[in-house]
């Protein structure tokens, strides 16, 4: 038998069903596999018993005769979501030791059907990263390595921590949370599945804010098919959200299909960019090739604001976490800092900055910056135009095609310490960007290997609401691409 | 548009950080390679184009106007880094 860890959602799920296993069994292959990989550093906390407390409910429910669609499948939270009682952080000092008396409704949705927590995944401070580096833990440590080198990569980020738990096997699916790319790029760096749905999909409730006009949740797994899984539980209207979209959930799952026929999958000119590896390109190639032969017909469409969608981006994303983040001044949770014979202001200022990291100050920087008087109309409004504008390609891009083909990221996985320029990182997500300003469905799936034996992503983006079709072309790429590489286990 | 140091000094004011000359020195450059990076937004014709705030077209809700929840004092206060009396507590304002 294929070790338990080794299987997918959809294996674990049927095998649990069928009775080949129990549920006990898989939370215990699970959490001995993550005590075993601490060199990873892509846990926070672990959670072995809210595992076991999860898989012997689902043994009884098994035995009674109804179980939920998850029972029996303990998954990785990235540590963004709030669980209740148990440390929620998001990455940074700020909010150290901070135990939420309340549960976010995406983990809540989970739980409702049945799966359990390993434990909480490291990230990017506030999400703030593509690299795991701005982590207040550390970095996580991706589990793949290039070919004849020990040199450590990031699994990528912002939920660097989801990546490299289910490429290590040390979670069969993880949640993530996405911005500007922090789902998909840290799945293809990490050889996974990871999709973004429409923003308002997944309520926000309990998901800590970074910019709220972005921030969307989302799954992470080995496979389409277990992302379509997690994703149908994750999703659903919440009233205490004020942008999550009343809508029923689809059938992700049951209508799955990698047939193409009739769809027009749209390749954009302008992400042909410079400086971007041969070999992603050519794996573009290939993507298109095996859409072609799921049926589907490839068109040249344009997308022009392509290029200011990242300067955008960093305007707007910045913006909104100033505003965000305004609330950790010490009074209410989290680090608290006050200088001798300091007074109220005094605590705000020495709190902030003992609490935040380089890269969540930087933004914070920015971000007021724009907001300020003066230079609000010039740089925040005008960005929002710019959206506007980034929007309407995409609308009229959608009159052409059915779904858009693009690599996920300019690179493979890079070593850790490597990338120091800010401005260079943000470069990391110049493909991912735009689907996140325009609020669309997008998917990272796992293409090939480059050279030097690192994982590379194609990158599916949906119209409005049309997850069904991301999923679907991800399958059809998933079932023509055979990519089955595993990282060897070093840790 | 560039900032200056003391331009810098004066965001980290508004956004509560505080800040020595050191980090101060570090950021300036920092933030002026940024700003001149998302200028290029200058470049772009955005006349008549109306700002877009929500990114999937929507109303927002409305709700009655009710008491949905509450009466969890002790569980709001018990993440403070300093509760006293049933109050959050900080540092005296009035002198």
């Amino acid at each position: 038998m294929t070790e338990l860890t080794a299987k997918t959602i959809a294996e674990l799920r049927d095998g649990f069903r069928a009775g080949e296993f129990t549920a006990r069994e898989i939370a215990e292959s699970f959490n001995s596999a993550v005590a075993a990989a601490r060199t990873l550093n892509a846990y926070t906390v672990e959670t072995p018993e809210d595992a076991l407390a999860s898989a012997d409910a689902a043994d009884k429910a098994r035995a009674s005769g109804e179980v939920g669609s998850l029972a029996g499948i303990p998954l990785g939270i990235k540590d963004l979501f709030a669980t209740r009682g148990v440390n929620t952080t998001a990455g940074s000092h700020i909010l150290k030791d901070f135990k939420p008396p309340y549960e976010s409704t995406v983990t809540a949705n989970l739980r409702e059907a049945g799966a359990g927590m390993l434990g909480k995944l490291n990230m990017d401070e506030f999400a703030m990263g593509s690299s795991n580096e701005t982590s207040t833990y550390g970095p996580v440590l991706s589990p793949w390595r290039r070919r004849g080198s020990n040199v450590g990569l990031t699994p990528g980020g912002s939920s660097g921590g989801s990546a490299a738990a289910v490429a290590a096997e040390i979670a069969p699916g993880a949640t993530g949370t996405d911005t500007g790319g922090s789902i998909r790029q840290p799945a293809a760096f990490a050889g996974i599945c990871g999709i973004k749905p429409t923003y308002g999909r997944c309520s926000r409730w309990g998901v800590v804010a970074f910019a709220s006009s972005l921030d969307q949740a989302g799954p992470m797994a080995k496979t389409v098919r277990d992302c379509a899984i997690l994703l149908e539980v994750m999703a659903g209207f919440d009233p205490k959200d004020s942008t999550s979209l009343d809508l029923p959930v689809p059938r992700w799952e049951a209508n799955l299909s990698g047939d193409l026929r009739g769809k027009r999958v749209g390749i954009p000119k302008e992400y042909r960019i410079d400086g971007v590896p041969s070999e992603i390109n050519t794996l573009w190639d290939r993507g298109i090739e095996w859409l072609k032969d799921a049926g589907a017909t490839p068109v040249e469409i344009s997308l022009p604001h392509t290029k200011y969608a990242l300067p955008t981006y960093y305007i707007i994303a910045p913006a909104e976490a100033s505003s965000n983040l305004a609330r950790y001044d010490g009074v209410r949770y989290g680090l608290r800092e006050v200088p001798e014979s300091g007074n109220l202001d005094a605590m705000y200022s020495a709190t902030r900055e003992a609490g935040f990291g380089a890269e969540v100050k930087r933004r914070i920087m920015i971000g007021t910056y724009v907001l300020s008087a003066g230079f609000y109309d010039a740089y925040f409004t005008k960005a929002q135009k710019v959206r506007a504008l980034i929007k309407q390609d995409f609308r009229r891009a959608f009159e052409q095609c059915d779904v858009i083909l693009t690599p996920t990221a300019p690179s493979a996985a890079f070593g850790i310490g490597e990338t120091t320029d800010p401005l260079a990182m943000y470069l990391n997500d110049v493909f991912a960007v735009p689907a996140s300003l325009a609020g669309l469905p997008a998917m990272s799936v796992p293409g090939g290997l480059d050279e030097q034996g690192l994982p590379l992503g194609l990158h599916l983006i949906g119209n409005e609401l049309d997850e069904q079709t991301v999923l679907n072309a991800g399958l059809a790429i998933e079932e023509r691409a055979g990519f089955a590489a595993r990282p060897d286990k070093w840790w | 548009m560039s900032v200056s140091n003391e331009q810098v000094r004066h965001i980290a004011r508004l956004a509560r950080i505080a800040m020595s000359d050191e980090e101060l020195e570090r950021l300036v450059p920092e933030l002026n390679n940024i700003l001149s990076w998302v200028e290029q937004l200058d470049q772009v014709n955005t006349d008549g184009i109306e700002p877009l705030t929500a990114v999937i077209d929507q109303k927002l809700r409305l709700r009655d106007d009710v008491v949905t929840d509450g009466d969890i004092r002790d569980e709001i206060l018990a993440n403070a880094p300093e509760a006293q009396h049933g109050f959050f507590a900080v540092p005296k304002v009035i002198e």
